[in-house]
């Protein structure tokens, strides 16, 4: 078997506070091979952002990764230190978050920071690497980029600028792109364009993308294959199809039942009753077990957990709940 | 025929975004008008709901406070056939649209102490606890506040709060936009439960094609300021009208028959400040031709009956 790029085992994240250990991310197994899009998705408060920002090394202290290990291209990196780590970032691993002007500094010309990015990371001359500027926000479909890659972040429009963080995070050819929420706060026209670029890019660089969100909709468009988050949990991780059409965990049945549909009248819509439980109160056993309609006396007792593909759900497993 | 609760008539909202004076002077800059809402009409009849649709900027919000008199409107009518205590709104961020340091008991009971001041403290208690579990929450939930609450539990806290004052029309602006399909599921049937129940007549703002067709007796399709398409809900789905409409049907992404090798649909929304000539949306319309460069297209009772504004729907035209 080929060696992934991203290999996530058993990742655990942990917030000390007052009151005792919050754990964000419990148990967390994935990997996401060349070329290829691993959607997550779940609800607010689920863990993804925290997954996302483990594997980045950007926990904000006291968080931190209680247990497990991160593998890019086979090398740990959830044992680096922060300078080694800051290496890596950018480099090796390049990140898009949902606000860009987060990534972007509002000082200074869009083209500069370009510059700047690919100069730390490669041996490239000023004027060498403002050619590679240019081409990076051609590629990314940013119009007439003379006259614009010396224009300031507030000059473009959130689409644009969500377009140059795209190429500051390709600045150095990463093998992993971790995308947070990328198009959610862009206009639907908008995020089929940057959902499209992310795709191409992918296809044509073989960059490994995580992409974080929590429209299933555009899961099922861009995503090969789909982790679903639940507590600080994998529900279920699987192939796109799978996970759309033959979703196995009652969460994720229920997830997809509850979005409206585009061509069918419906006159409810499917519910799950209740709320995803905070991290001080999390149930014991199945997490999602209060909530759901086939809990059997198992689902409170033991925690169903999956390290590859399927549905962390007692029914998957064993196919009984008692 | 029914008379509609609500009509709309050739309605205008113009803003000033000119620089400050000073720089205006220095600069020799004119002055510069954004025209927000730009001749909108639709009515709404007693009992159904009307969908607003659109990108951002393109004057849902402000549509909605020119309807609830937030902002008066620059030209144009609108007239409520109805009894004006009798309008509520709901609001987008149910974080930030409930006082934080009042419990939900006083929160909820606001409307009935302003609209019945009559009301005794007895009697608001026991319509706060009835309408909290109309909503489904618990009459025990008054002695909280509302950072206690989730925000799908909140958002149903605002909508107890606009039931207090015994609405027979909701101004619902992105009711549930800031929250997850989950709990949008929740909230989204709860709104359609009371309509069914009360009677109530929604104009429902969302950017969101298929809660809207959820929720929708009627949609309107907005573009810069200007409706450009508005029909029945299965019509607008089985036969949009509006190249931009078509747009918007193919963009959203489809659970259920994922378009997975896409060519996106070029541009983005220009700038209200100076929008293009003629038919706005022609840089980016493919069927546009030169008279949409130069023409507005209007509503016409010719046209599709009123439905849609464009020359190529016009002359029976949808496709390349
Ligand atoms: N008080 C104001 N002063 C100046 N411009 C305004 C004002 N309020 C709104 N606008 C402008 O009017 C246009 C329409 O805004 P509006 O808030 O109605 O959009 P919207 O359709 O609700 O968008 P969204 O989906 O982002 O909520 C935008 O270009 C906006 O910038
Ligand atoms: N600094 C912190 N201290 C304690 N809990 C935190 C902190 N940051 C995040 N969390 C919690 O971690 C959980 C996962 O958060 P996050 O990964 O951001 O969720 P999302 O799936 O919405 O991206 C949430 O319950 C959040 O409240
Ligand atoms: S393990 Fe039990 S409670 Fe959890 S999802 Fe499966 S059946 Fe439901
Ligand atoms: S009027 Fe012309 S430019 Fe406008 S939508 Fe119709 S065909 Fe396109
Ligand atoms: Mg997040
Ligand atoms: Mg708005």
């Amino acid at each position: 078997m080929t060696q992934p790029v991203l290999d996530v085992q058993g990742l655990r994240v942990e917030f000390p506070t007052r009151h005792g250990t919050l754990t964000a991310v419990d148990d967390i197994s994935l990997t996401i091979g060349r070329g290829e899009i691993l959607g997550v998705v779940g609800e607010s408060g689920a863990g993804k952002s925290m997954t996302g920002m483990a594997i980045l090394g950007l926990l904000e202290p006291p968080g931190r990764i209680a247990a497990g290990k991160i593998l890019l291209s086979g090398d740990r990196i959830d044992t680096l230190t922060e300078q080694q780590l800051q290496a890596v970032r950018g480099r090796r691993i390049g990140a898009i978050f949902q606000d860009p002007l987060t990534s972007l500094n509002p000082l200074f010309k869009v083209g500069d920071q370009l510059v700047e990015t690919i100069r730390l990371h490669t041996p490239m001359t000023r004027a060498q690497a403002r050619r590679r500027a240019i081409e990076l926000m051609q590629e990314v479909g940013i119009p007439a980029v003379e006259e614009r890659i010396d224009n300031y972040p507030h000059q473009f429009s959130g689409g644009m600028r969500q377009r140059i963080v795209i190429a500051l995070a390709l600045c150095a050819e990463p093998e992993l792109i971790i995308a947070d929420e990328p198009t959610t706060a862009l206009d639907v026209s908008i995020q089929a364009q940057i959902t499209a670029l992310l795709k191409r890019l992918c296809r044509e660089r073989g960059t490994a993308v995580m992409l974080v969100t929590h429209d299933m909709g555009v899961i099922a468009e861009t995503a090969d294959r789909v982790a679903v988050m639940y507590a600080g949990r994998l529900a279920e991780l699987g192939t796109v199809e799978d996970v759309v059409r033959r979703p196995q965990h009652p969460y994720t049945v229920g997830l997809m039942g509850s979005i409206p549909s585009l061509r069918r009248d419906e006159s409810e819509l499917q519910m799950i009753p209740g709320a995803m439980p905070r991290l001080n109160s999390i149930p014991s056993g199945c997490a999602f077990n209060p909530r759901c309609a086939q809990a059997g006396p198992k689902c409170s007792r033991d925690i169903p957990r999956i390290h590859g593909e399927g549905a962390a759900c007692w029914l998957a497993l064993e196919g009984a709940t008692a | 025929m029914t008379r509609p609760i609500l009509e709309v008539d050739a309605l205008e909202r113009r803003f000033d975004v000119s620089a400050p004076w000073l720089n205006r002077l220095l600069e020799r800059k004119p002055r510069r008008t954004l025209r927000a809402v730009d001749g909108v009409d639709f009515d709404i009849l007693p009992g159904q709901t009307l969908a607003l649709v659109g990108e951002s900027g393109c004057g849902k919000s402000t549509i909605a406070k020119l309807v609830t008199g937030l902002h008066a409107p620059s030209d144009g009518k609108i007239r409520f056939n109805g009894d004006p205590t009798k309008m509520q709104m709901i609001f987008q961020d149910p974080f930030a649209s409930l006082n934080p340091r009042w419990r939900v008991g006083r929160i909820v009971a606001e409307p009935l102490r302003t609209l019945f001041p009559d009301t005794t403290d007895a009697q608001a208690e026991a319509r706060v606890g009835e309408l909290l579990k109309t909503v489904g929450l618990s009459p025990a939930d008054a002695a909280k506040y509302p950072h206690e609450f989730s925000g799908g539990q909140r958002q149903r806290i605002s909508i107890a709060r606009a039931l207090a004052g015994e609405p027979e029309f909701l101004v619902c602006d992105e009711p549930t936009s800031a929250l997850d399909v989950s709990v949008q599921a929740q909230v989204l049937n709860l709104m359609k439960r009371l309509q069914r129940e009360m009677g109530l007549t929604y104009l429902f703002i969302s950017h969101d094609l298929s809660v809207v067709r959820h929720m929708a007796d009627v949609i309107a399709v907005m573009y810069l300021g200007r409706i450009v398409e508005i029909q029945p809900t299965a019509d607008l789905f089985a036969n949009p009208l509006h190249p931009y409409t078509r747009m918007l049907l193919d963009t959203i992404p489809d659970l259920e028959a994922p378009k997975r090798d896409r060519a996106p649909m070029g541009g983005e929304v220009p700038s209200p400040v100076s929008p293009p000539s003629g038919c706005t949306f022609h840089p980016r319309c493919p069927l546009s031709f030169d008279r949409c460069k130069r023409e507005l297209p209007k509503r016409t009772p010719d046209v599709h009956d009123r439905r849609v504004a464009c020359f190529a729907a016009a002359e029976g035209k949808t496709d390349v």
